[in-house]
């Protein structure tokens, strides 16, 4: 790859979502948009290869989109637009007067739109996996293709998927906007649950052979980046970027050589990322700082303390139940219950931990859930219930796709009395 | 502007004549909510309860709601409004969802 191409690359890969963002707001048409961006790029490999790379890539890019947008526009104007346009209320005459002084200087600031471009994206009146391609392919850039791949559907579907969402956002009028700040908390709780998705989707990928997508997994952590710069004050944010940090900060040690799925208690801890941790444990406490912190900042807390613990054994139980119990208040579900039993356990002893695990059982929305097999299996294995154990592990076998996991449960039904 | 239309369900079969007169104050009240918010109503309906239905297909009329299911049609208006998020923020205070039941919010062809 030559310097330009490199440079192409790069602003792709960091711009795209800031690039199409603006230019949105002058084609009023997230496909015209998605279009002239495409054009955009492309064109950036003649022109900067003949005039040097600009100093300002986005904006040199943004101008491009935006002029090829605005001829779209006016060539097509004679016929009428399939569809209604974006719904953007304010100013968008002025956008087009004022953009003609950008290619001059190239130095130019691009106003940033991402914020509406991801609240639009993550619009509840669309379907969440429509929501999390939406976000992939229009805020990051991903091809179809590959955001495909990643969620194991044809590459046919994922177009349609796309293609459905895009329609209901102009037919249904989604506004294309930042939600008011009554909304805000609501929407943005969504955007959030959306990236975190797109994490854990990269983190443990739900089936397949591979543990880490680690695509998606950079992804996440750049878009939660790019919002917590966009929305400074939003101490949701900061808990949701200290999770996926201090959760990826295992990345390297999650699986052994041979591929085997590694326990906390067997992982490595000197190879865990310490710089990614120490920067959650910042966020966290500045988002702990003001009180009733929410439901990420908590989740954070938990994973962080994990993560701080010099060994599994000198993990501070006690503190990571009682977090538990602050992140159930905010948060009451039967998932989180769940997990609470695992530290509950290092704090009141497995039979304790067991029949809370029990009343769990009845619980509809952790039917088929396979950690809770998984655990309860763990937490009988350590009672001396061997049997009840293996029977335990063979429930949880049959409900995951995941590679690595069903090789660690088959390891576990074949000699239960391993420590 | 575009039109939505917000459509009532209800428990089957969707009785008005249940409801308690702070219940019905409560819809009546409901069309001040519209205008607050930037939407304008363009017309609104209540229906009789769904044992009152008739259905027709192809093969003949039979009584009862078109589909069969727990909660039925109980009533609905077509608003005005700029974009989906007035019509939702309108819909998400209709009285119908502290009432045990819930409303549909779609956008009108045309």
């Amino acid at each position: 790859m030559n310097a330009v191409e490199q440079a192409v690359a790069d602003a792709h890969r960091r711009e795209w979502g800031l690039v199409l963002a603006a230019t949105v707001r002058v084609a009023r048409d997230l496909d015209l948009a998605e279009e002239c961006v495409q054009e955009a790029y492309v064109a950036a490999l003649t022109a900067w290869e003949r005039d040097s790379i600009p100093r300002n890539p986005a904006a040199w890019l943004t101008t491009t989109a935006k002029r090829r947008a605005m001829d779209a526009i006016r060539r097509e104007q004679a016929f009428k637009s399939k569809l209604p346009l974006l719904i953007e209320p304010d100013e968008e005459v002025e956008e087009m007067e004022e953009m003609e002084p950008v290619l001059e200087d190239p130095e130019g600031v691009v106003p940033d739109e991402r914020l509406r471009l991801i609240f639009t994206c993550c619009h509840p009146a669309l379907a969440q996996e429509a929501q999390v391609a939406l976000t992939l392919r229009l805020v990051c850039g991903v091809s179809t293709a590959d955001i495909a791949k990643a969620f194991l559907v044809s590459e046919t579907t994922m177009a349609a998927r796309m293609t459905r969402a895009k329609k209901k956002i102009s037919t249904a009028r989604i506004p294309y906007r930042v939600p008011a700040a009554a909304e805000l908390p609501d929407r943005l709780r969504g955007v959030l649950g959306v990236i975190h998705l797109l994490f854990t989707t990269g983190h443990t990928a739900p089936s397949g052979a591979e543990l880490v997508r680690s695509e998606l997994v950079d992804r996440s952590l750049h878009l939660t980046r790019v919002l917590r710069d966009l929305m400074p004050d939003e101490r949701e944010v900061w808990g949701l970027l200290a999770l996926l940090l201090v959760t990826d900060a295992r990345r390297a040690t999650r699986s052994g050589a041979d591929g085997r799925l590694l326990r906390l208690e067997e992982q490595d801890r000197s190879q865990w990322d310490r710089d990614a941790i120490a920067e959650a444990h910042e966020l966290i406490v500045a988002g702990l700082r003001g009180g009733n912190p929410g439901r990420y900042v908590l989740q954070a807390a938990i994973a962080s303390l994990y993560a701080e613990a010099p060994s599994y054994h000198e993990t501070d139980w006690a503190q990571i139940v009682q977090l538990y119990d602050a992140l159930l208040r905010v948060w009451p579900s039967p998932v989180v219950a769940l997990n609470r039993t695992v530290p509950l356990a290092m704090v009141a002893g497995p039979e304790a931990a067991l029949s809370e695990l029990e009343l769990l059982e009845a619980e509809p929305q952790l039917a088929g859930y396979r950690y809770l097999p998984a655990v309860k299996a763990d937490l009988l294995r350590r009672l001396g219930r061997t049997e009840e154990a293996v029977e335990a592990y063979r429930e949880a076998l049959a409900l995951t796709d995941n590679e690595a996991e069903r090789e660690f449960l088959t390891g576990r039904i074949a000699d239960p009395g391993r420590p | 502007m575009a039109q939505y239309a917000i459509l009532l369900y209800g428990k089957a079969p969707a009785d008005a004549s249940g409801l308690t007169p702070e219940e019905i104050e409560a819809h009546g009240r409901h069309g001040e909510d519209v205008e607050r918010l930037g939407g304008s109503f363009v017309s609104a309906f209540a229906l009789q309860p769904s044992t009152t239905a008739v259905s027709i297909r192809a093969d003949g009329v039979t009584d009862g709601p078109f589909i069969d299911a727990k909660e039925v049609v109980a009533g609905g208006y077509v608003i005005e409004a700029p974009d989906l998020d007035t019509a939702i923020a309108i819909a998400k205070l209709n009285p119908a969802i502290q009432q045990g039941g819930g409303v549909e919010v779609r956008p009108c062809l045309g």
